[in-house]
């Protein structure tokens, strides 16, 4: 087994098992949105550390800025003004790739090794082997991956796996000025989010809770939540996600089942002509023919 | 092989034309379609110069496709209007795959195992042409929803399509003298008289 710095765990559109003696501890970047101030300084460390330099665009009359993930922003901080018992609540919810346990990109894309899964649960685009069909976009329950207009890559945060390689944590929690952003083993990350949320409970929010969505198997980002009984209070974080039926039959069973009928229209075939032989024109009605020619 | 006068004209050359220009671009398709279609089949994209090529060059030869298959759809749609022998025939194609012909209902230019695969192929081809546009990432954007639905449509059309396309292919290579027809467009009197006896007649009047 070569010495890699990650292992990976899962790779797309390949069938055969990947090297899987050494176990890894399991990682996850823990978010505490009742912490964030919003500053978006994780955005910048992101841009900053990923090198990464999104173009200047205008502002759309809110705090979102850039509005929206692009292949150069791999985070943005989405920020949602909601109502709640009559006073208002600011929520704001740092949004970027969930690194979920069943990745729905991964499953979804064709390319062998374009997405992999290291055995600490980040999933990682590898460009060098992306093709640019899109398909990581049709396959993901939290609208994530962007195309590149540029090179037709697909990207989207890589949890600073480089950096988590060597024993760092993400550039993104390095940086956070009030220790919203947390990084460890996932079991640690949950332990720390438990106290969290007994605290908030104890400050009125009944509904505090961790968002870890079971229907991805578990993410290695997760929120803690004031609301986490109505999620999409923060900007549409999706509630109960999981990878979409449709996506499920598009990749699932159904495929190999059809290549087996495919092959068995092509044997079918072969052992047709084998067996029946070949629908020749009758010599009777050549001759016949050739007669009335002679006449 | 030196052709007779009296073979009979079944395709113009124009009609022949249009036909490669389809059965060509629908290989091409086939083969960078199952590229994406399965890992098993991704070493296909290596006949396009790589996935990303075969990614690219995918969606335009479908372009290419839908455009000369609409051509030969109008050729050939009324020629394909179901009968009531058509029906007779189907109901007793068992015979005709069992290698017994001798029976069967008479047959205009086209049988009905013919007509139905003119049908089926045109649906599989609105199919993938309207399922394909929705896919098509690198011009078009639609919401995600509709295209996990057309990627599963896409997929099955295509799966159904080239099955289809390989009994189309098997029938020609099956019936003696079929594919000069699509060669240089004649057929021997006797293989009309044998297989489409009624367009045998309306053709030599006899
Ligand atoms: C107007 C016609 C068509 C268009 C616009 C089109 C477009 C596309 C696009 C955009 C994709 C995704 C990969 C890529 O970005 O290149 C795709 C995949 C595919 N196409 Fe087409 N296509 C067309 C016709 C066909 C036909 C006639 C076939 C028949 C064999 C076919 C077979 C496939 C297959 C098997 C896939 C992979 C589906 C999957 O991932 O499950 N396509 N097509
Ligand atoms: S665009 Fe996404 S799905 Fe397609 S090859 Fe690249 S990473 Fe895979
Ligand atoms: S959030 Fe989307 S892009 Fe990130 S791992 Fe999950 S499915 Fe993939």
């Amino acid at each position: 087994m070569a010495l890699q710095s990650l292992d990976i765990a899962r790779r797309s559109a390949t069938t055969t098992p990947a090297p899987g003696v050494r176990e890894t501890a399991k990682v996850a970047k823990l978010i505490d949105v009742s912490t964030c101030i919003g500053c978006k300084a994780c955005q910048v460390a992101c841009m900053e550390w990923n090198d990464l330099r999104d173009e200047v665009g205008s502002c759309a009359g809110v705090y979102d800025n850039p509005v929206d993930l692009t292949a150069k922003s791999w985070t943005v901080m989405r920020y949602a003004e909601v109502e709640e018992k009559g006073r208002l609540e600011w929520l704001i919810r740092k949004d970027g790739c969930m690194h979920c346990a069943d990745p729905g990109c991964l499953k979804a894309c064709p390319a062998p090794g374009a997405i992999v899964q290291y055995a600490n649960g980040i999933v990682d685009f590898h460009q060098e082997n992306c093709i640019g069909c899109g398909y990581c976009v049709t396959g993901c329950p939290f609208n994530i991956p962007r195309l590149s207009k540029e090179d037709s890559k697909a990207y989207k945060c890589s949890l600073c796996s480089d950096r988590v390689a060597v024993g760092q944590a993400p550039a993104c929690v390095k940086t956070c000025p009030t220790g919203a952003i947390q990084f460890g083993s996932k079991e640690q990350m949950k332990d720390v989010a438990d106290k969290r949320i007994k605290d908030l409970k104890e400050r009125g929010y009944a509904q505090a809770g961790l968002y870890d969505p079971p229907g991805v198997g578990g993410t290695h980002v997760m929120y803690v939540l004031h609301h986490a009984d109505r999620p999409e209070l923060y900007q549409g974080l999706p509630n109960d996600p999981s990878i979409s039926p449709l996506v499920s039959l598009w990749k699932g069973f159904a495929k190999p089942l059809a290549t087996l009928a495919l092959a068995g229209v092509a044997l079918g075939s072969l052992f047709h002509y084998v067996t029946k032989g070949p629908n020749e024109v009758s010599k009777e009605l050549e001759n016949e023919l050739e007669k009335e020619d002679a006449k | 092989m030196i052709r007779n006068p009296k073979d009979l004209q079944r395709y113009t050359a124009s009609e022949r034309a249009n036909h490669w220009v389809v059965g060509i671009s629908f290989i091409l398709l086939a083969l960078s379609g199952l590229a994406f279609f399965h890992p098993a089949f991704f070493p296909l994209a290596q006949l396009f110069g790589g996935g990303v090529w075969a990614r690219i060059l995918h969606p335009f030869l479908g372009v290419l496709m839908a455009i000369s298959f609409l051509a030969i759809f109008f050729r050939f749609k009324a020629l394909n209007v179901m009968t009531p022998a058509d029906k007779e025939w189907l109901n007793r194609v068992g015979e005709m795959v069992d290698g017994n012909d001798h029976n069967m209902p008479e047959q205009g230019k086209y049988n009905g195992g013919q007509k139905m695969m003119f049908w089926a192929l045109a649906v599989c081809m609105l199919l993938l042409a309207v399922s394909g546009i929705v896919l098509w990432r690198a011009y078009f954007s639609f919401p995600v929803e509709l295209v996990r639905f057309g990627a599963v449509i896409h997929a099955a059309a295509a799966a159904v399509m080239i099955a289809l396309i390989m009994v189309h292919i098997y029938a020609a290579i099956w019936v003696k003298g079929t594919i000069r027809a699509m060669w240089y467009g004649t057929v021997t009197r006797a293989w009309a008289k044998q297989h489409h006896r009624a367009w045998y007649r309306q053709v030599t009047g006899k």
